[in-house]
């Protein structure tokens, strides 16, 4: 089941190499929210109230609910264009992230590890690495954030492969500095917003040497 | 009393941030600053002692703690709004303070902190802390410098988490000891160095944003340059300081395990590409604050050789980093000055400091000789172990090469202090101010003379906590 959702994880990533509208992206984000969910919620090992909540909190309440209705709202409220426009064809970031999955399948298959559970190592590097590619890509100041978010879901699927030796104290921090880190990201966007009309990273670039 | 420091700091600056009177601004500083020397006392006596399960003052942590606290109390001291006093509010004056604040606790608690997950949290708070500073004047500039500083940092942050995940991957069924420093170099010789590989590239790629090392410096050359002068002092020596305390403990478990060497020759390479785009970008810059930033690379560079040259350059590299912060972060504080009286930063607009204003003039020179590890600056006492270390492990390419380089350093430097100095400037433009607050630099030349005094004469207690940090790698 996890498996199917974690593959599930993927399509989206590649879904979102194609896709060319902003609320795209956010409508993603709140899939990819609900499936981390669902796969944190079977790797419960013990149904522990408080464990249970967490996650609710931290999957659905944070990732699928709070980050992408405040991206949509801060879309509304720059009105930033709704169209991605990134440097580079749809049609090759598509290959380039297949390429990425292909990739990190075969890294992942040339370690031999047995508490390497594969198929959340191949999801949680694909995030990262596509998530990369796409900042780098994207010319739009909220895709940056937005593939901030991306990456960190790659690190959530990550940490919940191995991420059982975790206190919960560390858990709470982590989550409340990814949340607090988009939600400045966020009133950024809003001030760049302010001061330059289109929320274009190229004129982001007169401190240089 | 680390938990009793750390809700007094957020009261301190709960407080700050909420007030608007200048009189109980100025007595939220003063506490402030009584809190930080009592607790770095405090440490001092009860070195070694585990508190609150999370923190352990050992020596790398008490040298660095000093370090900021003897930093921070004239950045705190300094006035912020040296120029466009017009546009400050109350407001604005809380959100500063309330941010050095929270932002001086939490490289506090960076340095102390003796679980590798702890330390992460306390790093991503400098982040969001350092980005409320380098925002303070809310103009075109300070937003892109902000956008890029928080936005650089979370991704790298990102990475040293990753990096932290591996290294409990690389655990394996051990996890149950914990991520605790101390564990983890016990467990370092069993572990499995392909994880401990990944996971030491991703920590280092990831810290060397904090840092100033190749990979992610560039955040923090914009910060520092938009920062305002007291928070850029920190920036560019206390919260260096942090990212180097990240990787040392990591540095500190490798060393116990088999891929000591490995390791080594990734922290070289990093550190010379470091220097050489030091030395490319000191050649063309023609900001003074870039140019200082890009000299704390330069400077990061040389420490980071230093740990990977081992030996004696451990000392040499240890020395260095505190030496530096003090230099460094007094030049900032002049800055501000040099700032107030010539309203530029551009190297080319400004000459003939001498005659504006000469006790900071004064201070400029010897700053420079102090910054260019010439005699009787400390740093050519650490700078001349790291060659000795470096001739005697035989690396004569990398000592040709970082020879060259400094040379290169220096006669950029030079060339932009001295024409600051002497050259008088064509056509004056701005009003010159040239009053100056006799207690700020006063503060400044005592930071100065401190790097003598520590390079030539270092007392007891120093050297020997230095080779208490030294010892920690070798056993």
């Amino acid at each position: 089941m996890t498996t199917i959702l974690l593959i599930i994880f993927i399509i989206s990533l590649l879904y979102f190499s194609i896709a060319n509208r902003l609320m795209t992206y956010v409508k993603i984000l709140v899939i990819q929210g609900f499936l981390l969910f669902g796969v944190a919620f079977i790797e419960l090992i013990e149904i522990n109230i408080i464990n249970l909540i967490f996650i609710l909190f931290e999957t659905i309440i944070v990732k699928a609910i709070a980050i992408p209705l405040f991206m949509q709202y801060i879309i509304k409220k720059n009105k930033i264009t709704r169209e991605a426009e990134p440097y580079v064809p749809y049609f090759v970031s598509l290959i380039i992230v297949s390429f990425i999955v292909v990739l990190t399948f075969l890294i992942a298959n040339y370690i031999h590890d047995i508490y390497l559970n594969k198929i959340y190592f191949i999801a949680a590097l694909t995030a990262l690495f596509s998530g990369l590619y796409f900042i780098s890509t994207r010319r739009k100041i909220i895709t940056h954030v937005i593939c901030y978010v991306l990456i960190e879901n790659g690190v959530f699927i990550l940490s919940l492969a191995v991420g059982h030796n975790m206190p919960m104290l560390v858990n709470l921090g982590i989550l409340l500095d990814v949340f607090v880190s988009v939600f400045l990201l966020g009133i950024f966007v809003n001030k760049v917003g302010d001061v330059i009309n289109e929320g274009d990273v190229t004129q982001l670039s007169n401190l240089k040497d | 009393m680390i938990l009793f420091y750390l809700i007094g700091s957020l009261l301190i600056s709960t407080g700050l941030f909420f007030n608007r009177k200048t009189s109980i601004n100025t007595l939220l500083v003063w506490i402030f600053i009584a809190l930080q020397i009592g607790f770095t006392l405090f440490s001092f006596v009860n070195q070694d002692i585990e508190e609150a399960g999370y923190f352990n003052p050992d020596a790398l942590s008490l040298l660095m703690t000093a370090t900021l606290t003897i930093i921070a109390i004239p950045a705190l001291l300094h006035r912020y709004d040296y120029i466009y006093q017009e546009n400050d509010s109350p407001g604005q004056r809380g959100l500063y303070y309330g941010s050095m604040v929270i932002f001086i606790m939490a490289l506090t608690a960076g340095y102390m902190a003796s679980h590798i997950a702890v330390t992460w949290i306390f790093v991503e708070i400098t982040t969001l802390s350092a980005s409320a500073l380098i925002f303070h004047r809310r103009n075109a500039g300070s937003i892109e410098a902000t956008w890029k500083y928080i936005f650089v940092s979370s991704i790298s942050l990102v990475f040293v988490f990753i990096g932290i995940l591996l290294l409990s991957l690389s655990l394996g069924n051990q996890y149950q000891s914990g991520l605790q420093y101390v564990t983890l170099s016990h467990l370092a010789p069993s572990l499995s160095s392909f994880w401990l590989k990944l996971s030491f590239i991703f920590i280092f790629v990831g810290y060397t944003a904090k840092l100033g090392l190749v990979p992610m410096y560039t955040a923090g050359i914009d910060a520092k340059d938009k920062a305002p002068t007291p928070p850029a002092a920190l920036l560019s020596s206390v919260l260096m300081n942090l990212g180097f305390v990240g990787i040392f403990r990591m540095y500190v478990i490798t060393a116990h395990s088999a891929i000591h060497h490995w390791v080594n020759s990734i922290v070289m390479i990093t550190a010379l590409l470091s220097v050489f785009v030091a030395a490319v970008y000191m050649l063309k810059v023609k900001n003074i604050k870039r140019m200082l930033a890009y000299s704390s690379i330069e400077h990061m560079g040389i420490v980071m050789i230093g740990i990977a040259v081992g030996g004696i350059g451990y000392y040499a590299a240890i020395l260095q980093l505190i030496l530096h912060s003090f230099v460094k972060s007094s030049l900032f504080l002049q800055v501000g000055h040099l700032y107030k009286t010539f309203k530029t930063k551009e190297i080319y607009a400004i000459g003939n400091y001498f005659k504006y204003n000469p006790s900071g003039a004064i201070f400029l020179l010897l700053a420079f000789i102090g910054l260019a590890a010439i005699p009787p600056s400390g740093l050519f006492v650490s700078e001349f172990y790291l060659v000795i270390a470096l001739i005697q492990q035989q690396y004569w390419l990398v000592v040709f090469i970082l020879l060259l380089l400094l040379t290169i350093i220096l006669w950029a430097l030079g060339k932009n202090i001295f024409k600051m100095l002497f050259i008088p400037i064509d056509h004056v433009t701005a009003p010159l101010t040239t009053e100056t607050n006799r207690f700020e630099i006063i503060s400044q030349y005592v930071l100065l003379s401190l790097i003598v005094y520590l390079g030539f004469f270092p007392p007891e207690g120093f050297v020997s906590m230095i080779q208490t940090v030294i010892h920690s790698i070798s056993y």
